[in-house]
């Protein structure tokens, strides 16, 4: 069973029913829910939207679209239907909030689910999880139907003559489902093989109606954003970068662990005071801050670096999932670049062929490096493969390959020359991965 | 074809077939899902689930078979009884999830992909599970064990052993 961590700094909102038995509806409602969508469904839409515009949240799943933005895109007039889609196929290496949140918060899955049908006039919503979430799928379809057994779903929700319907959904193993379009597909029974956008979802999305895809954290974000009040929201994060932040530490700390802090928190106090320093006393090597596809940062990088979507941008990486993955002095970069490298090259899913072939030659490229058998120029072909991937893809997998990549070489240059001319790697003992 | 006649399933999965083809706008939609939980059942997408799937959905074989290949967690030839499922993922690999795949192997005697002479384990190195916070982690089946060392494993498979004969003996008596 994951474990629940506490630190002081944390600002409660979205993780405020955690460990309280919130899976149970009764208990749900005793602690003030369901109370949103019931004052979502007298206000109506326009007012929902601003609400959510004012709350500056911004999308969880990691490109950090501005929430309210992306619903008012959606048509009002549509003759096809509409659709809300719950993304729960996390999958990005580094990130488990939204396990935590499926495991002791569904209903504010499904009430912000219910509240972005309002919003959007869609009256079906589909919440995916990912196949290994069996468990977790479990609890939704639980949630789901305690729900419409008390009127919450159905033909008339809350006993007015607004309908709103909810279908929970299982994945089968893909990490590139996580992509919107690709979700989408997956959804429609195909393989998930991303589509050419525009049109965008909010136009022409699943079945070809307009649609709103929403990571589950945004989703379960959503309630509490009304129950607060938008500006209340977005008062307690930075600027244009609403609300707090589910933030998974993992790697080398003392104390991993899902922290809710304010948006624009500190890196460094994240890993050294939220997280407990890193393990066993040893010096930090480097912070990857929001899943493994967002490039590398330096100990002296975090310093003073706010984790929101702007300031963690301008220092050349992203924030992406929030998951933050801190690395010891004892890791080996190499290593650790060829295992992000494989499992991109793993779940790429061969459409575009930059992605296709380049993961596949960087992470030949990488196990030949690793294992001693590199040349100089390698670097150098690695950084130009990694290069020539960017932007060329239909979705952005070929980025996140090549990403992080660029930031391993550019910025532990050295360790890739200490493994030159047939020199044992200085730190790690697997030279070969199973994953192929 | 109806859930009474040349069924290969149980008739609980499928009547929970028939209720998820009618659920959605598009009957396709149950295809994933439903390739799961066949898979659930039967052990792995044998050629006669392939070929009733399709029925009942209303499309190809050759269709099936062109989205199943495409998701790592359905498979064409039978796994152990109990899956293990070791994630070697960045956040595991930093905890110690190459160790507990390599005491895996050791104790189960096979390597990736592997299946038990017995039938009993299957062993994969799999990628990201979503349990980073909690690593390293371990899927037996859908079951999750995470913080783990190498000292887990022998309990673990105990655990699962001790499964199987119980399941074993409630099934002869």
């Amino acid at each position: 069973m994951p474990r629940l961590v506490s630190h002081p700094d944390e600002v409660k909102i979205v993780t405020r029913r955690f460990g309280q038995g919130a899976a149970n509806i009764d208990r749900y409602m005793e602690l003030g829910g369901y109370e949103a969508a019931k004052k979502c469904l007298a206000q109506g839409p326009d007012w929902i939207i601003n609400e959510m515009k004012a709350s500056n949240l911004r999308g969880r799943g990691g490109a950090g679209f501005p929430t309210g933005m992306k619903w008012s895109f959606v048509p009002k007039q549509s003759p096809k239907p509409k659709y809300v889609l719950v993304n729960g196929d996390e999958s990005e290496p580094g990130t488990c909030k939204d396990h935590l949140i499926f495991l002791h918060d569904p209903h504010a899955v499904i009430e912000g689910t219910i509240i972005a049908g309002l919003a959007i006039g869609s009256k079906l919503g589909f919440i995916y999880l990912r196949g290994e979430y069996r468990y977790l799928l479990e609890i939704m379809e639980k949630a789901v139907a305690d729900a419409y057994a008390k009127g919450f779903l159905g033909k008339n929700i809350f006993g007015s003559d607004t309908e709103f319907q909810i279908i929970t959904q299982s994945g089968a193993g893909a990490y590139e489902v996580g992509e919107e379009s690709a979700l989408m597909e997956s959804l429609e029974g195909k393989r998930g093989v991303p589509r050419i956008k525009p049109p965008f979802p909010a136009v022409v999305g699943l079945y070809g109606g307009p649609t709103v895809i929403n990571n589950a954290e945004t989703i379960a974000t959503v309630p509490h954003v009304i129950a607060m009040g938008g500006e209340a929201y977005a008062a307690v994060g930075s600027p244009r970068n609403g609300g707090t932040r589910l933030f998974g530490v993992s790697g080398h700390v003392e104390r991993p662990g899902v922290y809710e802090l304010p948006m624009g928190y500190n890196l460094k106090k994240i890993v050294y005071d939220v997280a407990g320093g890193v393990r066993g006393g040893r010096k930090l090597k480097a912070v990857v801050p929001g899943g493994s596809s967002t490039p590398v940062l330096l100990p002296e990088e975090i310093e003073n670096l706010g984790m929101d979507f702007d300031q963690v941008g301008k220092a050349g990486s992203m924030l992406g999932s929030g998951g933050v993955v801190v690395i010891d002095d004892q890791t080996c970069i190499v290593e650790f670049a060829l295992r992000t490298i494989s499992f991109y090259q793993h779940e790429s899913c061969g459409w575009c062929i930059p992605c296709r072939e380049g993961t596949d030659w960087l992470k030949k490229s990488l196990t030949r490096f690793h294992a001693g058998f590199g040349t100089a120029k390698d670097i150098d072909n690695i950084q130009y493969l990694a290069e020539n991937m960017l932007g060329r893809t239909f979705c952005p997998l070929g980025d996140a390959a090549a990403m992080p990549t660029l930031g391993f070489v550019k910025k532990f240059r050295k360790e890739f020359e200490d493994h030159l001319n047939g020199k044992p790697c200085p730190f790690a003992k697997h030279t070969e991965m199973a994953i192929v | 074809m109806s859930s009474e006649t040349m069924t290969i399933f149980s008739p609980q999965l499928a009547a929970r077939f028939d209720a998820l083809v009618a659920k959605y706008p598009v009957r396709r939609s149950a295809l994933v899902p439903m390739l799961l939980y066949a898979q659930d059942e039967v052990g792995y997408l044998s050629d006669a689930v392939i070929a009733e799937v399709a029925v009942r959905i209303g499309i190809t074989e050759l269709d099936v078979r062109n989205v199943a290949t495409y998701y790592s967690m359905l498979r064409f030839k039978p796994a152990g009884r109990f899956n293990v499922q070791v994630c070697t993922n960045i956040s595991c690999m930093l905890r110690g999830g190459y160790d507990l795949f390599d005491r895996f192997q050791d104790e189960l005697g096979i390597g990736h992909k592997g299946v038990t002479q017995d039938g009993l384990f299957s062993l994969e190195e799999v990628e990201c599970i979503g349990a980073c916070c909690w690593a390293p982690a371990i899927q037996v089946n859908y079951d999750f064990h995470d913080d783990l060392t190498p000292d887990h494993v022998p309990a673990i498979l105990d655990q699962y052993r001790a499964k199987a004969q119980s399941e074993g003996k409630a099934a002869h008596a």
